[in-house]
């Protein structure tokens, strides 16, 4: 009985559990802070800066980062890619946790989280992209929600549900790659309102078209990221079919973004054209647009590329990193860096320590979320029950 | 370059962009055939 107990305590003191309890307990000391003392207690934010760190990381990067889902379901559910069937449940999982994530970093910079569901239900703001993006979250997170259902629901045991559930799968994908068209999009239209603020290099009035076209991508890359750690960390919950079909996967996701990302160029060089914003780009700004877009678009495209030829899983790995990392890049770039670009240096905004641990916190809620629900349902297998049911 | 007129600014951003969109236009399936030409 005794050896038993020290053998639980040993499972559960673990360094990842250590850690993540660390970052958790300071994250809740930093939540009391915050709404008590206010946003102003916690934050570096001003009346020239609102927006910081909260909404530049964890929310337009949470949402590009959350495109795996959409990217996976409508490949396998739209397009008849089956062979990219095992990834669905991961892309779906990561994609429900990542956008409620977002929802929660958001009650962070809000506040009064108890308003959460007024711009829904009580006062609609019918003339603003925030209004838009809000209803498309609100509504995306309830459709990720739904698809992540039947695998709680083939844990429950609870089949007659489950198999009712299933058969929305179709329409749920639709739907969500109709909302993430629009909110994704929107995200960057938000920015449009501001053109004297940021930088005409990262302004354009295809900005809307930027974001969509990053988060697919972006999308894209997630998958590859979080299949490669799922490979590393939860190797013994993965099926048959599910180690067959990673290398595929990863190959012909590899080659989309690779594909996706050249366009990606293309369009943004033709931004530049439209503007004619040449002559930006030979100052310090322009280089450190150039670092985008050569170092973190162009650079990992070609990476992609070269792995996928050659049928390198390794390299399309360390392209899918770079890739995440250029995202963040960009969105960093369009919220934070490039934004109020002429203020004086003294005026120019920096995330406070705690704003810093905020983000960590909340994305490590989100790790040990996906971790609990991987380790108990069938996320990287396939239900003993239903194999053969899709 | 120099613009005095809207039509002069429209002229020259315009015909540098389709020259752009069409040197992308060539590129794309190229890059594609690069891409798939190892593919069973």
């Amino acid at each position: 009985m005794g050896s038993e107990k020290t053998i639980a305590q040993k499972q559960f003191v673990t360094p990842f559990n250590v850690v993540a309890a660390i970052i958790i307990l300071v994250g809740l000391v930093i939540t009391v802070l915050r709404f008590t003392k206010g946003i102003g207690a916690v934050t570096n934010l001003d009346n020239n800066n609102p927006w910081g760190l909260w909404i530049g990381f964890d929310l337009l990067c949470g949402v590009a980062l959350a495109a795996g889902g959409y990217v996976t379901s409508s490949a396998c559910y739209i397009f008849g890619l089956k062979k990219y069937h095992s990834a669905v449940r991961p892309a779906i999982l990561t994609a429900f946790l990542g956008y409620a994530m977002v929802v929660l970093a958001l009650n962070y910079d809000v506040g009064r989280p108890w308003r959460l569901p007024y711009p829904i239900f009580y006062s609609q703001g019918t003339s603003s992209l925030l209004f838009e993006v809000g209803l498309c979250v609100f509504l995306y997170l309830t459709v990720l929600f739904v698809e992540w259902t039947p695998a709680a629901f083939e844990w429950l045991g609870l089949k007659k549900i489950r198999n009712w559930v299933v058969r929305l799968t179709l329409v749920l994908t639709i739907f969500g790659v109709i909302l993430s068209t629009l909110h994704q999009s929107s995200l960057g239209a938000l920015f449009l309102i501001a053109p004297s603020k940021l930088h005409p290099l990262w302004y354009s009035e295809y900005l809307h078209v930027y974001f969509f076209i990053s988060s697919i991508f972006a999308g894209l890359s997630m998958v590859i990221f979080e299949s490669s750690m799922a490979h590393k960390w939860l190797h013994d919950k993965m099926d048959e079919t599910h180690l067959a079909e990673a290398d595929g996967v990863v190959l012909g996701f590899g080659k989309a973004a690779s594909f996706i990302m050249m366009g990606y160029i293309g369009i943004k060089i033709i931004g530049i054209a439209v503007d004619n914003n040449w002559h930006y780009l030979t100052t310090g700004w322009g280089l450190w647009f150039l670092v985008e877009l050569i170092g973190f678009v162009l650079f990992p495209a070609i990476l992609y590329s070269v792995g996928s030829r050659e049928k390198n899983t390794k390299l399309i790995k360390i392209a899918a990193i770079w890739t995440i990392l250029g995202i963040v890049l960009n969105r960093l770039n369009v919220s934070l860096i490039a934004f109020n670009w002429r203020l004086p240096a003294s005026e120019r905004y920096f995330p406070s320590f705690m704003e810093v641990w905020t983000t960590i916190f909340i994305i490590t809620i989100g790790v040990v979320i996906y971790k609990f629900i991987a380790t108990r349902m069938p996320i990287l297998y396939e239900h003993p029950e239903y194999k053969e049911d899709h | 370059m120099e613009f005095f007129t809207l039509q002069d600014f429209m002229t020259y951003s315009k015909g540098i962009t389709y020259l752009v969109m069409g040197a992308f236009l060539v590129f794309m399936p190229l890059f594609w055939l690069y891409l798939t030409d190892r593919d069973d």
